[in-house]
């Protein structure tokens, strides 16, 4: 084990004297700012999408909005999320001309992704809400769209949670892509000490250990979060 | 109301007039053209077999299901017409369901509150009241708590639907729609889904609530309640209303085979 100590040691070198913990900090908010951001931005556009395609749809507008939606759906669950990025990064983006940060083309990515994984979760979530609960919102004179916001979704949220946790982890897991496009992250930065230090061992030990963490505080959230929302199932 | 304004306002001396009503899905023909006349104060009650289009005209009373035509004129406005606004319409109709149908994410207050809420801030963005938030939601708490009290449910306000029984349940959902104010209530067998222990509570509510004054079209089984609390009974059979008559008529002379045939097996 002598050898792992002497590894151990280049490693805390490397992590504290030369600074590199900086990168890593740097590399963990950017792992979680693209992974929290791109979750929120991604139930946004999973609950329009999936609201849009729930519609009754006798007219031509919501066939219309439904035919995109589709497309949508089918070209980001259809692609690697790699693909997709590189495409934003290197195509679209110089296509049109606008800078941005990787970080923020990440975000945007995985917004876009994960809104069309999350989509045809709420899809399903709110398919499984018992019809007769838009009935009551109706029938008491609410808007197709009010009963939708109020009553129909919060449930359909709270019966995809878990799915929704476990999109969560997988965009977590997934931020390792952004370094195609040169963003810091987990990896960058560990990959980086080991790169200067001539010694993996460590770093990538280390870097696991930090994913395992962070899932398992996520799982913890989620449970707790289920727990909250359970409550409302039995009387106070 | 500014798109009902815009339509034409008919005369009649009825609540609800319906002409000749048919409605179909797909190649069924559910309702096969009914015309009645629903007067303020009048308790109607609509049996039939099963599957003979009573919930499917209830339906359409409040749009629920769209006609497929004819005209349903309610406050002197066609509002089978699909350019009124059946929300503001609906507000006037309240309807109880055969499952309650209680908003499983709120309260039993919060059910209660949540339609006259809705309508008093949409109130407010259109001008048409000063009331300020704060103050339309003390009057909806008000108004829900008093209707709690008058079903002796008050000690359940912050409870969830789930944890109530099936009578507990009809009955919030009938205060539920009370606390709009309608001018008429659509019943669809509110106590088909009940434990028969449970039902006596919830047709002791809807004679209160009749015994008030309430307009209401009742879809039911309860052959005791029909002829104790109804004004009329409308027997319908392959969505056509076959007889019309007093409840004390109808049970004890009724005219076609059909009802008598019906009334034999459910009496
Ligand atoms: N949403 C619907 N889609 C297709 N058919 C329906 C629908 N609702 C009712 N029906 C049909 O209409 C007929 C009458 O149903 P309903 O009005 O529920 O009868 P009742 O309430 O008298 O038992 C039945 O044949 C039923 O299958
Ligand atoms: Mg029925």
């Amino acid at each position: 084990m002598g050898n792992f100590d002497k590894k151990l040691s280049t490693f805390y070198d490397v992590f504290i004297n030369q600074e590199a913990y900086k990168e890593v900090l740097t590399g963990l908010k950017n792992t979680m700012t693209i992974a929290i951001l791109g979750l929120i931005i991604g139930i946004f556009i999973g609950v329009i999408i999936a609201t849009i395609r729930v519609l009754p749809k006798y007219k031509t507008l919501p066939k219309v909005l439904d035919g995109f939606c589709s497309l949508y759906v089918g070209l980001f669950r259809g692609t690697p999320m790699v693909v997709q990025l590189l495409v934003f990064y290197y195509v679209l983006l110089p296509i049109i001309g606008v800078k941005m940060s990787s970080v923020l083309v990440a975000t945007c990515v995985f917004g876009l992704n994960s809104g069309a994984y999350i989509s045809e979760m709420m899809r399903a979530g709110i398919l499984s809400v018992d019809p007769g609960q838009m009935e009551g919102a109706r029938s008491v004179g609410l808007s197709y769209s009010s009963a939708m916001m109020k009553i129909v979704i919060p449930q359909a949220v709270k019966n995809i949670l878990p799915t929704l946790g476990n999109e969560f982890i997988a965009l977590v897991k997934e931020t390792s892509v952004v370094s195609f496009v040169g963003a810091m992250d987990l990896y960058v930065a560990f990959n980086n000490i080991g790169s200067n230090s001539y010694e993996f061992m460590v770093p990538y030990l280390a870097m696991a250990i930090i994913y395992i963490v962070i899932v398992c505080i996520i799982t913890l959230g989620i449970k707790l979060m289920e727990r909250r929302l359970r409550r409302s199932d039995r009387s106070k | 109301m500014t798109e009902a304004n815009k339509i034409d306002v008919i005369q009649s001396d009825g609540l609800i007039v319906v002409k000749d009503l048919k409605k179909s899905f797909g190649d069924n023909e559910v309702l096969k053209g009914i015309t009645t006349t629903i007067k303020k104060g009048e308790k109607v009650v609509v049996i039939g077999p099963s599957g003979s289009g009573k919930s499917t005209f209830l339906r359409c009373l409040n749009c629920m299901e769209d006609p497929t035509s004819g005209s349903i004129i309610f406050h002197g406005v066609d509002i089978a017409n699909p350019k009124v606004d059946i929300n503001v319409h609906r507000q006037k109709m309240g309807m109880v369901f055969q499952h309650f149908n209680l908003f499983n994410n709120k309260t039993v207050l919060e059910n209660i509150m949540l339609a006259p809420i809705y309508v008093g801030k949409k109130a407010r963005r259109k001008k048409l009241t000063d009331k300020s938030v704060k103050q339309i939601k003390q009057e909806a708490e008000e108004k829900a708590r008093e209707l709690l009290k008058r079903i002796g449910l008050e000690d359940k306000a912050d409870a969830y639907p789930s944890s109530l029984s099936g009578g507990q349940k009809q009955r919030v959902a009938i205060v539920r729609s009370l606390a709009m104010n309608p001018d008429v209530i659509l019943f669809d067998e509110p106590t088909s889904a009940l434990d028969p222990e449970m039902v006596g509570e919830v047709l002791d509510l809807m004679k209160e609530v009749a015994d008030q004054g309430m307009t209401m079209v009742v879809v039911t089984h309860e052959m005791g309640f029909a002829k104790e609390v109804g004004t009329r009974i409308m027997f319908m059979d392959e969505g056509r209303f076959i007889e019309e008559a007093e409840p004390k008529e109808f049970f004890e002379n009724p005219k076609s085979d059909r009802a008598k045939d019906f009334l034999s097996k459910v009496i």
